[in-house]
């Protein structure tokens, strides 16, 4: 299979536009008749829905949720970045652009990540417009920030919600949309299958998770916002019900998955605290503005630690570690994710980790509290302020960047941020690896769209902070507007697509026999439990770091466990009802061969490259070593049940950047 | 920690409900959602039906977790979600009495989960600014005073889970519906469309069956994000006139 990125020709900065003016357009009559099916109402899909509706198309979107504004998009705290250059410290589109590749270590589209970058600063524009509440200076303009992985304040947000607030604006620009009939709504509908027509997509199957029934949908077009899949690890920042089940649908009808090993792990998560936990929470990457991360640097001082003995608050400088500031002197504290994420690994395999599972380290505020306090008390006039008084004052100051964060580590630690430093450690958070698209969002099967978290195609091997968002809303509001119109302009000649079609009858029949399969099993173990055995298997060898032998390993252990779960699965009550342990089962079954791929794809991968580490491809003084002469591609992936996936190949061609090794020192 | 539990069951919206008791062995650390996830795994091993309850993120944002725990929407501690209570909050020995929302406008769907989109339908019906993609200005072009922005922001805070419903003894959305009202109205770009608004959201409000506000502010005690029952007056105070002022 040939995969051609259908990157447009020209110069770099000017390819989209000219793309953009020269493509096929739908005439506004012909947009009436035509359908197009949205799945997914997060940041992408209510961002697409709503603007496809806007545009005139008949749109029908499907969400798993009770309502459009649950996505997992809503989770997202810190920010979102644009090239707004509102600092006045040097962005630029090219400078956003080129942060993003150098972020992702070299692995992305050049032209995909450059038109990211010009749609950036619309997305500001046109969520402001909507009333997004962003944070603002007292001049009543935007405020920014800074994220890891940059050195100028690019990043909007609206306290540490800022997921929330971008979503609750395109989810009400849905609900017009909704109101004004262009947009067809179906609440507690989950995607269970992809239908192609003459090789194109042409529907999907959907059960109605209310009634248990399943549904056929025909469209002349299906796009896929369904984000990604963190949930294969079970314990990630991911929601509890955020799946990979719409994309696998679409892998097993022969789309393919693109870069499955690139997985993000978050360096700044609430550490795990027992066996029961079902989920892990982030504390935003913000923080590393004005938190310092460090270990102690004598065991003695640990000892005590973990034994009550001596509070971390009373070690002196001298004999704290700040390993990020003494190994990344340029960034430190703020370098990307992957970066801070290995070192905090390094740290505690190094036994210095903080907590009694030795899998924590420090991430202080003492020093920010003190800044801030006394830059505060010099604007207030004090000119001799106490201890005391600093210290209130540049709590307050931290309380109105940060308070939801600290009230949320409070609530679920129990401990008190101000006083005391956070303990964090990392957690799978974000995929960047997704279904494999052309420059139109196009997967490989005509008709077929994937969006945002989605696919794989903007991040390369590791996303930046505040990206993901901007990356939701520009495939939304800003990208697929106009991409869809060239698979479109030739289908105006084509009737409403017919359910009766046998393609939906067959689809239905795979789907019912699926289903009955799960219930027939009528094993002992509960779906949690393999869901959970699973993502042991995947943290222990694909996660923060690994090797060929694990790897094989790991991939063989995934097998025995699919083929214990096909004849040991126990899912209570019938297939014709409301059923939530239905609903996990079928999710789990299609993480359980997702799985296997990224292990595929992961020892394929003989280099390190951002997210993806391989043990036996590093530096002295272990940092992550690529191999640009045998990887520069992406990897895409075809499901051959039973067998190998098998390798297609996207070499990826710079023609703006030149290929560095990656430093933050 | 040893717990019994009172978990209010019922199978579907047509049938009768009613409360089972159940023991289960707890963790401090837990949440209460991993509490009810070691019951279900219990039931689910002993051949029973799990309790089918509403989560999807678990970390107090999403605003799906949709139960009253010993009476109150989302527990005992104030400005926290189900899924953000801990264990560490109950004693040993404690019973826990566990039901849905109730309201008229929320129909049972199945034991602790219930059916909340008539909240969508009221955002539908004027919750939005009437924008599409590609008609906005320089997002710096109208400044916002901070504090006003900030006010909006604690507005559009509201994560629509619908406890103020539930806490209100005459089941009134108007905390919900203030909240979006206001958060709206405290931008400049809400405000063109703010008495149309109101106007639409408050009738959609009325067909949905929600009751009127008596002014017990039980819906500003419940609710996790700490909306302000002030929202209620301003949505007040702009109905009227609106009402005197729209043909």
């Amino acid at each position: 299979m040939i995969l051609d990125g259908k990157t447009p020709d020209g110069p770099l900065a000017e390819k989209w536009t000219a793309y953009r003016s020269t493509m096929p357009l739908v005439a506004p009559n012909n947009k009436r008749r035509i359908e197009i099916i949205v799945v997914g109402t997060g940041l992408a899909g209510a961002s697409a829905a709503a603007t496809l509706g806007e545009l005139g198309y008949k749109v029908k979107c499907f969400t798993f949720h009770d309502s459009p504004r649950r996505a997992h998009s809503i989770a997202a705290q810190g920010g979102i970045n644009a090239a707004k250059n509102y600092q006045n410290d040097g962005d630029s589109i090219y400078r956003l652009f080129y942060d993003t590749i150098k972020g992702g270590d070299y692995r992305s589209r050049e032209s995909n990540v450059h038109r990211l970058a010009e749609a950036s600063t619309h997305i500001i524009d046109q969520c402001v417009a909507q009333g997004v509440p962003f944070a603002r200076e007292y001049g009543g303009l935007l405020a920014n920030r800074s994220f890891g992985g940059v050195q100028v304040s690019r990043t909007f947000y609206a306290r540490g919600q800022t997921g929330q607030q971008l979503l609750l604006g395109a989810y009400q620009a849905l609900a017009r949309q909704i109101s004004l009939g262009a947009v067809t709504m179906y609440n507690r509908h989950e995607m269970l299958d992809v239908v192609t027509i003459d090789g194109k997509a042409r529907g999907i199957i959907a059960r109605n998770l209310r009634t248990g029934k399943l549904e056929r949908h025909a469209a002349h077009c299906v796009v896929l916002a369904t984000g990604g899949y963190g949930n294969v690890y079970y314990l990630s920042t991911n929601a509890m019900g955020s799946n990979v089940s719409a994309a696998w649908r679409a892998v097993r009808r022969g789309a393919l998955m693109a870069n499955p090993c690139y997985t993000q792990i978050h360096p700044t998560c609430i550490p795990v605290s027992g066996a029961y936990q079902s989920k892990l929470t982030l504390m935003s990457e913000s923080l590393r503005n004005d938190g310092r991360v460090w270990v102690p640097k004598k065991k003695e001082d640990l000892q005590k630690i973990l034994d009550g003995s001596l509070s971390p608050v009373s070690i002196p400088e001298d004999d704290r570690d700040y390993y990020l500031e003494r190994r990344y002197p340029a960034f430190g504290n703020l370098v990307p994710r992957d970066v801070a994420s290995r070192a905090a690994k390094q740290a505690c395999d190094e036994g210095f980790g903080v907590n009694k599972s030795g899998l924590a380290v420090y991430l202080d505020f003492a020093s920010a509290i003190q800044r801030y306090g006394k830059s505060e008390a010099h604007s207030q006039g004090l000119h001799n302020p106490s201890e005391q008084d600093i210290i209130k004052l540049g709590e307050e100051v931290v309380r109105a960047k940060y308070g939801n964060l600290f009230e949320m580590y409070e609530k679920i630690t129990g401990e008190d941020p101000y006083k005391s430093p956070m303990k964090i450690y990392p957690a799978v958070h974000y995929t960047m690896g997704g279904l494999w698209v052309d420059y139109n969002l196009e997967t490989n099967i005509p008709g077929l769209f994937a969006l945002g978290e989605c696919n794989f195609s903007d991040h390369g091997a590791n996303r930046l902070g505040a990206s993901a968002l901007m990356q939701g809303l520009a495939d939304g509001y800003f990208v697929i507007p106009y991409t869809i119109g060239n698979f479109l302009s030739k289908e105006i000649r084509t009737p409403a697509i017919s359910t009766d079609d046998p393609a939906f009858a067959a689809a239905e029949e795979d789907t019912r026999n699926r289903i009955q399969r799960l219930m027939s099993v009528n094993g002992k173990q509960t779906v949690e439990q393999f869901h959970r055995r699973l993502g042991l298997i995947m943290w222990d060898y694909c996660g923060m770091s690994r090797n060929a032998q694990g790897l094989q390993e790991g991939r063989k252990k995934i097998q025995e466990l699919r083929a214990e779960f096909w004849s040991d699965v126990r899912v209570p009550g019938s297939a014709d009802e409301f059923n939530p342990e239905l609903e996990k089962a079928a999710r789990v079954a299609d993480f359980l061969e997702l799985g296997e791929m990224m292990m595929e794809d992961a020892l394929n991968r003989e280099e390190s490259c951002g997210g993806h580490f391989r043990e036996e491809h590093q530096t002295e003084d272990g940092e992550a070593k690529r191999n640009d002469a045998d990887f520069t591609y992406v990897a895409a992936w075809e499901w051959k049940d039973g067998a190998d996936s098998e390798l297609h190949k996207e070499p990826l061609e710079f023609e703006n950047v030149e290929l560095k090794t990656r430093s933050y020192k | 920690m040893k717990l019994n539990l009172k978990v209010w069951r019922q199978a579907n919206g047509q049938g009768k409900g009613k409360f089972e008791s159940y023991n289960v062995d707890a963790d401090e650390h837990m949440s209460f959602l991993e509490m009810l996830d070691v019951l279900n795994q219990q039931l689910i091993e002993a051949g029973d039906d799990p309790v089918a309850f509403e989560h999807d993120c678990r970390e107090g944002i999403c605003g799906a977790c949709s139960m009253v725990i010993n009476g109150r929407p989302h527990g005992p501690n104030a400005g926290t979600t189900t899924c953000q209570l801990h264990m560490r909050f109950f004693k040993d020995g404690d019973t826990i009495h566990i039901e849905p929302f109730r309201a008229d406008a929320f129909p049972v769907i199945k034991d602790l989960v219930v059916d909340r989109s008539a909240f969508d339908r009221i955002i539908e019906s004027g919750g939005y600014i009437s924008v599409n993609t590609g008609q906005a200005q320089d997002a710096n072009a109208i400044p916002v005073e901070k504090e006003q922005a900030s006010e909006a922001f604690d507005a559009a805070t509201c994560i629509g889970c619908g406890a103020c419903v539930a806490a209100c003894p005459n089941a009134s959305a108007m905390l919900f519906v203030s909240a979006k009202v206001s958060h709206l109205a405290l931008m400049p770009q809400g405000q063109v469309e703010h008495d149309k608004r109101v106007q639409s959201m408050v009738n959609q409000m009325d067909l949905e069956g929600f009751g009127n506000c008596s002014n017990t502010y039980a819906c500003e005690a419940e609710c996790p994000k700490e909306i302000s029952a002030d929202n209620i007056a301003r949505l007040n105070r702009s109905y009227l006139i609106s009402s005197l002022t729209s043909d």
